[in-house]
């Protein structure tokens, strides 16, 4: 639908991904706009709207791409793993590999902006007043949306379950010199064994979310910036 | 505890002893001249004319000589004993802060003394505190300063700060001057420029004792960072305050012009000692970028160029404060690349250890002036002063923060305003202040009694409680009081993503500034100012790696040491009955892993006065990373088992050796696919020949151990062969013969990580080259030869490499 492509300019620079018309407004409503300037959107005559130019976006949309552009060292448009890898902080983080590959789902190796938006979307904050609509689809930013990010940073293989090898790696990687891993093996077996419901010596995302279920999960799992 | 108290009151007894003894020897032989003094200096002239004769003095004694010295030395001394006296039983300082401990044992000499008719301390009489006692504290306060969190929070600071402090000073000045109006209380004398005066006196906040609260209760970072900056911008405005307001309570009338050039002196102090302090900052750190060949004089350009800031902003009477807290943040950054790692350790310690024997004495003093000085004691003055500093504490960051939220991306919350308010103690800055009025000042005893009242409460009173309040009122933190294990640990790994995700979105409001300075940084200001520019010490790092891994290694293969005791039995009684657990034994976990788990965000915190950051976790993340990443590179195909998981902690045991060497043999014949479930953590090179690395194999396997790492023992012949040299760029140029090019065309500074994305062809072999001669090692020593190696290589390490600091003793918990 080359009609439906609309280009995105920030500061006279042409966003490499070029959204189409339903994305722009799904990422609308992903990072919630309220300030419609800055950014100009120059949407096809086709697109039916009152004027050529149509100026369009939030400060969030324009930071993240800022954000984006400072990371991509070579204008490339996209990002690889060692764009994220050269974040310093990041390189320090005990889980940073993991949160690198969050971003790399299924093998790929560039991230563009869009995706990168929408990954990040997961961590803004649950709006305090939702607006009841009873058939609206579940937001991005949901508890169950965030709960999962944080299972798939468990869960490696990707079956759906927390087995104890992928249990004691993450903690190993969180863990200080000090815990041997003797130490370590029995806290993994404690902690399953807490956690599993129905015996199978693994911990399932229904059972991840069960035992988290006390905890304030749309606070710990939000970023301020993107408030 | 009860025969530790009196063992260090003995001590403390026995030091008083000896330093009344030494003065009142001093005074005695200051007032008769004629009792022995055989030593005098000009005796060796007269004794070989003289008739009669003298004996060459065996003994002999000149006290008045060494009085000065001596006795700071012993007080310096007197303090850190009690210091460590009540270090040794830990459950005194986590109740009360330590000023209070010292403050009280100052009382006690001071009482002491006062009962002997002893004067009181010469060392606090003059300028002394501006220009030797204070300049260590800020010095320390600046160059620990979490710089990029100050940075973020820099508006809020300077607010809470600069308004703050003008509240204080006015609202306190002003409403002492309307008690003194009441007639009921005989103050009537005291005008409104001397109200002011002490006002400004009494509204610095000088939160030590908050700020190591804070921390033990893992206090949000915004929180703690206004506090922090708080105290230190507070302390250089109070002064400016302090000489402005000095000034005018000496005159009889104040214009209005006065006012005028009152507001202008105070930017122009503000703004000089930050340009004073830049200024030095930027030529202490050219400075040691000359300084390769005398490493050993590195420590001294940066505390005398940041001491030079100082005196030459008093000299100008501009703010001395500022320009040394600027000028160390300005060189922190550069100097740090540029001096060696051992510099950078000393400089480090040393700034410690004055700041805090400066706080050390400056309490001290403060309990005996307390009790030795004259006092005037007025209830209605002294009552009011502790009201209005309270009051208009609370109600100045109630007002301020309502203002400062508009502006900030995560508000204060109440409960939050509340602890900043009631962290507002009075401490040293205050007391010293107030000490150092003018003699001549009227009601000077006054003002000085007023202060410490005000300084004794708030440390008491309010220096106590801080902690059970923070607890009851749960302000922001991580909450420790989790139900189960699962929760600890799924919180924690939360926590990290969030922190990494943070990190990945950047700073917003101060990116644009961030980036511009990044620019100018690269472009202009470290090609100036760093030695080489970067290429080398990312091979530096690594080496550095390499070897904290040998202590790794040996910490982890004899584990017993390190274990914390409590946990011996949870080890023993898994293998028979990992079924059940006890509620203690989940305690113990639960403690286990809260106390062992890595600080989120380690970039913010730790600033306490008495210790040094740890940097050591970086560099253990860093490591435990890096062997993650090795592995997922041998995925390849030499591992599959879960034998090779645990590289990094061997077991001590011997049986684990058999099936591992098994499994080797079957990865030999090719079995390779390696169902490793760690995905590739890296970007992986696709163009790698993999084969290169398996046709490799067989040969090297076939190899007798050799030695671990040939870095390492490049090194370490050469640094035998000539043990003065810079054992960084040896290490650096011996890595960099191994791994050409693994820097090039990186013309940002390199972070750690980006070796590993980065290599080129030939870097990522050799990379594997190492690893591979390091699991080879592993493979074929037997667990106990291995152990001992590992300890020799340690050893060695702690003796002949000094780019590994202390390696055992870091890392004991």
């Amino acid at each position: 639908m080359e009609t439906d492509q609309c280009t995105f300019y920030y500061k006279s620079k042409t966003v490499n991904s070029a959204l189409s018309r339903t994305e722009w407004i799904q990422l609308k409503e992903v990072l919630s706009f309220h300030d419609w300037k800055l950014v100009t959107l120059a949407l096809p005559k086709s697109c039916h709207l009152s004027s050529h130019q149509v100026t369009v976006s939030s400060s969030h949309i324009c930071r993240l791409y800022d954000r984006f552009h400072a990371l991509d060292k070579d204008d490339k448009g996209s990002l690889n793993r060692s764009d994220f890898q050269n974040i310093s902080e990041l390189a320090v983080n005990p889980l940073g590999d993991r949160i690198i590959n969050a971003f790399f789902p299924d093998g790929m190796d560039l991230i563009d902006f869009n995706s990168f938006v929408r990954i990040l979307a997961r961590f803004r904050p649950v709006d305090q007043n939702p607006k009841k609509e009873p058939n609206a689809p579940e937001p991005i930013n949901s508890r169950v949306n965030k709960l999962k990010f944080a299972f798939q940073l468990y869960d490696q293989d990707k079956d759906g379950k927390i087995s104890k090898s992928e249990l004691l790696q993450v903690l190993r990687m969180m863990v200080g010199v000090q815990v041997t891993e003797e130490q370590l093996e029995s806290i993994t077996d404690r902690t399953i064994q807490e956690a599993d419901l129905d015996g199978d010596d693994a911990i399932s995302f229904e059972e991840f979310k069960k035992s988290l279920d006390k905890v304030d999960i749309e606070h710990k799992m939000s970023i301020r910036f993107l408030r | 505890m009860g025969s530790l108290s009196i063992w260090r009151l003995t001590l403390v007894v026995f030091y008083i002893v000896v330093l009344i003894h030494g003065s009142s020897a001093a005074y005695g032989n200051g007032k008769t001249p004629t009792t022995s003094s055989p030593g005098q200096p000009s005796n060796p002239v007269h004794t070989f004319p003289a008739p009669k004769k003298e004996y060459l003095p065996v003994f002999q004694m000149n006290y008045p000589r060494i009085q000065i010295p001596f006795e700071i030395t012993l007080w310096i001394l007197l303090a850190s004993l009690a210091k460590i006296g009540f270090h040794v039983y830990h459950k005194i300082t986590v109740w009360v802060p330590e000023c209070c401990l010292l403050i009280t044992i100052g009382l006690i000499v001071g009482g002491i003394m006062y009962s002997v008719h002893e004067e009181s301390p010469a060392v606090l009489t003059t300028d002394v505190f501006f220009l030797y006692l204070l300049p260590p504290i800020v010095l320390d306060a600046g160059y620990f300063m979490p710089t990029r969190l100050f940075f973020e929070n820099c508006g809020t600071v300077l607010w809470f700060s600069v308004v703050g402090t003008l509240w204080n000073s006015i609202g306190i000045g002003i409403s002492l001057f309307g008690i003194c109006q009441i007639e009921a209380f005989g103050i009537q004398d005291i005008n409104l420029q001397e109200n002011l005066l002490f006002g400004t006196i009494i509204s610095t906040v000088d939160p030590v004792a908050v700020l190591a609260v804070f921390e033990e209760v893992n206090i949000n970072e915004q929180l703690y960072i206004v506090v922090f900056g708080e105290s230190l911008y507070n302390d250089a405005i109070t002064v400016a305050l302090y000489s402005l307001f000095k000034y005018i309570s000496q005159m009889d009338q104040v214009d209005s012009i006065d006012i005028f050039l009152g507001t202008a002196d105070f930017f122009v102090v503000g703004f000089g000692g930050i340009m004073f302090g830049l200024l030095f900052g930027f030529v202490a750190a050219f400075t040691t970028r000359f300084t390769a060949n005398t490493r050993e004089l590195e420590p001294v350009f940066v505390f005398m160029y940041s001491y030079l800031a100082y005196l030459i902003a008093e000299l100008f009477s501009l703010s001395s404060i500022m320009a040394i807290v600027t000028c160390a943040l300005t060189m922190k950054y550069y100097v740090e690349e540029n001096v060696s790692q051992r510099s950078c350790t000393t400089i480090r310690h040393f700034l410690k250890m004055w700041s805090s024997v400066s706080e050390t004495l400056i309490f001290f003093f403060l309990g005996v002036t307390t009790v030795t000085s004259k006092h005037e004691w007025n209830w209605a003055y002294i009552g009011f002063t502790l009201i209005f500093c309270i009051v208009w504490r609370g109600l100045g960051v109630l007002v301020l923060a309502q203002i400062i939220n508009n502006f900030r991306t995560i508000p204060f919350t109440f409960k939050d305003q509340f602890s900043m308010a009631y962290g507002g103690l009075r401490g040293a800055i205050c007391f010293s202040l107030a000490f150092l009025l003018p003699n001549t000042f009227p009601r000077r005893n006054l003002f000085t009694t007023a202060a410490i009242a005000v300084i004794i409460f708030t440390v008491f009173i309010q220096g106590i409680t801080i902690r059970p309040l923070i607890d009851y009122l749960n302000v922001r933190r991580t909450n420790r009081k989790l139900m189960t294990i699962n929760v600890e640990i799924h919180s924690r790994a939360m926590e990290h993503t969030i922190a990494g995700i943070e990190d990945l979105c950047g700073q917003w409001s101060h990116y644009y500034w961030k980036d511009k300075f990044k620019k100018i940084n690269d472009r202009f200001l470290r090609k100036v100012l760093i030695k080489d520019n970067r290429p080398q010490s990312s091979i530096v790092s690594l080496y550095k790696k390499l070897e904290l891994q040998n202590a790794l290694v040996l910490l982890d293969s004899n584990g017993g040491i390190s274990g914390a005791p409590s946990l011996t039995s949870l080890q023993e009684q898994k293998p028979t009955k990992p079924e059940t657990f006890l509620p203690e034994e989940v305690w113990s976990m639960q403690e286990l892993l809260s106390k062992n788990m890595y600080k989120i965000h380690e970039r913010t915190l730790t600033y306490t006065r008495h210790s040094l950051p740890n940097e050591i976790r970086t560099k253990e993340i860093l490591l435990r990373r890096h062997s993650t990443i090795r592995k997922s590179m041998r995925k390849a195909g030499t591992w599959q088992t879960p034998a090779a998981a645990k590289y990094y902690s061997l077991p001590p045991t011997v049986q684990n050796l058999q099936p591992r060497l098994r499994l080797r043999k079957s990865s030999l014949t090719g079995d390779d696919d390696g169902d490793d479930d760690i995905a590739s953590e890296i970007n992986f090179p696709p163009a790698r020949p993999r084969l290169q690395l398996r046709a490799k194999e067989p040969r090297r396997a076939l190899q007798p151990p050799r030695n671990k790492l040939e870095t390492v023992n490049e090194v370490r012949t050469d640094s035998r062969r000539t043990p003065m040299v810079d054992y960084e760029n040896r290490g650096g140029s011996a890595m960099s013969e191994n791994s050409k090019g693994r820097g090039t065309g990186t013309k940002r500074a390199l972070t750690p990580m980006r070796q590993f994305g980065l290599f080129n062809e030939q870097g990522l072999k050799n990379k594997e080259k190492e690893d591979q001669m390091e699991m080879e090692e592993f493979r074929y020593t037997p667990a106990a030869n291995r152990r001992e190696e590992a300890r020799e290589e340690a050893s060695d390490s702690e003796t002949t490499h000094p780019l590994l600091n202390r390696p055992m003793h870091q890392y004991k918990p």
